[in-house]
């Protein structure tokens, strides 16, 4: 007689627990401002990234078109990916002195990391993060980017 | 020719492949099973579908760029890999670290092992059918993660710790997150234990199952709280302190019943001791740098270092040769996963394929940190 009750107790004991568990998702079921979902591709607009989320590796420049890289190629030996390339050129300066300036930096999104090793790197503080992230492209040849725009100079007063 | 007489069917051993995409894997790890029937015979674990040569990596990459890869290993605690590699160059150079240094990195640390836990909670409950759970962790896990993204830039892949200090110094705000994060959690794992530890249908799967004895939980290195659930204290955080753990108080969660539900209390305890911890410490950190000055070029003196850390599967450890130069002659990783995932077969014999699942989701085991 007592393994019968001992059966039905369980059974009970069981659904028990089971309405427990029930009350929990009932109570998310009638509070859906607790839902955390983020409707992703529809709040682009007001979505806003973390100031400090590493994106991608950009350049700023000033209005006059005026970036700090000094072309030391630090962020290039720097990088465990090898995905910055600098490519300096020579240019001489009035007073017939040469000086060494930034051709190209190149930079393969593709390869990146972000693992913010060459912006903190950078004695210049030329490079920073961008909180951009949305980077698929048709083509993995777009991925590939030069930082310095064209025709940019390095701004007065950049420490070399 | 003779008919077979109904009565005399014989049965026999026969193998099959669980994975290397099965979803209660985990990801790519195969396990080619032996069995009779239902009854699991033996398990043989087949890795490195992932293997990435991270160890190889390492021997062309200079010390402060090593930090980085190891996210990629264990990446549900990717800050205590990060971690051990830091206190193991700073170890070997002789740099201390200032206490603030300290003190983040216990937090964060601390912060990933909670991160971990849910994920392996929602996870352990979605192998044995609950879906639900699934939702519940992630949302929560997700507070976590933002508080990483504000601090650090990275949810998953962190680059936090850098040899001889940290990347950044926290967000303002973060003391103030990891607050209502406490708060917020210490209402939530009640929960936990409503929804799942409780429900009949979770108990009858994991009371009595794969009972692992002390002696082979030795015998086979299984540590972190896998090993502490059959009663072997194991945890680093106690035994050989580091950061600012021995600054804090918190007990060591064990249980001595090794069995699956024993694992899974082991870990929903520490999910307790983690959040003490964490506010021990969280009012208090000192005001200070958050890098030591290191050199241009990073060069450990000639040796052997060795550098154990708690991840949050178990004793995490590098192995650094060092011939002088700027990148190591080897690196070798001990990672928990590894050790835990060879214990498999002999926790699982003689159980049901269904009980092999809850034995591995016991385990908490992350595919790359045992393939690297
Ligand atoms: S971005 Fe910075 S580190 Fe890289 S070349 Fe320019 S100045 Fe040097
Ligand atoms: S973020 Fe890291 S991987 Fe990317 S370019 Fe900079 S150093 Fe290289």
């Amino acid at each position: 007689m007592s393994a019968i009750w001992k059966y039905i107790s369980d059974v009970l004991k069981g659904i028990w627990t089971l309405i427990q568990g029930m009350r929990i998702t009932g109570y998310y079921f009638f509070r859906p401002r607790l839902i955390v979902t983020q409707q992703y591709p529809e709040n682009r607009r007001t979505l806003e990234m973390f100031e400090r989320f590493r994106g991608e590796v950009t350049m700023p420049h000033n209005e006059n078109n005026e970036h700090r890289c000094t072309g030391c190629g630090i962020c290039e030996i720097s990088c465990p990916n090898g995905s910055i390339e600098i490519i300096t050129a020579t240019v001489l300066l009035p007073d017939g002195k040469k000086k060494r300036i930034i051709d190209k930096h190149i930079y393969h999104l593709g390869m990146c990391s972000l693992c913010n090793l060459c912006v903190k790197n950078c004695p210049s503080d030329a490079i920073v993060m961008a909180q951009t992230f949305e980077h698929a492209v048709w083509d993995r040849t777009q991925l590939t980017k030069v930082l310095n725009r064209p025709g940019s100079k390095i701004m007065e007063g950049v420490k070399e | 020719m003779q008919e077979a007489e109904p009565d005399r069917i014989e049965t026999q051993e026969y193998l099959v492949n669980m994975g290397p995409q099965h979803p209660s894997t985990h990801g790519v790890l195969r396990l080619l099973l032996k069995l009779e029937g239902e009854i699991v015979h033996h398990v043989d674990p087949h890795i490195g579908y992932i293997h990435s040569g991270i160890e190889k990596m390492c021997e062309s990459l200079t010390y402060p760029q090593i930090p980085y890869l190891t996210d990629r290993m264990d990446y549900l605690s990717a800050h205590m890999n990060e971690e051990v590699v830091c206190l193991c160059i700073e170890n070997a150079l002789g740099v201390e670290v200032p206490d603030r240094v300290k003190y983040i990195r216990t937090i964060f640390s601390e912060l990933q092992r909670l991160a971990s836990h849910q994920l392996w909670w929602c996870v352990m409950g979605m192998d044995l059918g609950a879906l639900t759970t699934f939702f519940y962790g992630l949302r929560d896990r997700e507070k976590i993660l933002d508080i990483f993204e504000e601090t650090c830039g990275a949810r998953l892949t962190l680059h936090y710790s850098i040899p001889g200090g940290l990347m950044f110094d926290i967000h303002p705000n973060f003391q103030k997150r990891v607050h209502d994060f406490l708060n917020y959690f210490r209402k939530k794992l009640p929960e936990y234990d409503q929804l799942l530890t409780g429900n009949v249908i979770f108990q009858e799967r994991t009371r009595g199952i794969g009972i692992f004895p002390k002696e082979a939980v030795i015998n086979y290195g299984v540590t972190g709280p896998s090993g502490r659930a059959s009663g072997f204290s194991c945890d680093v955080r106690k035994h050989l302190p580091y950061s600012a753990y021995p600054f804090v108080s918190f007990q060591e969660a064990l249980d001595d019943r090794g069995d699956t539900l024993a694992r899974y209390q082991v870990r929903i305890k520490e999910m307790w001791e983690s959040m003490s911890i964490i506010e021990q410490l969280i009012d208090n950190i000192p005001e200070g740098d958050v890098q030591v000055k290191m050199k241009g070029v990073v060069k450990l003196p000639e040796g052997e270092y060795f550098q154990r850390v708690e991840s949050a599967r178990g004793d995490f450890g590098v192995f650094i040769i060092s011939d002088g130069k700027k990148s190591p002659y080897r690196l070798k990783f001990r990672s928990p996963g590894f050790s835990n995932l060879s214990a498999l077969h002999a926790m699982s014999k003689g159980w049901k394929i269904a009980d092999l699942v809850a034995i591995m989701s016991s385990l908490d085991l992350v595919i790359p940190d045992i393939d690297r």
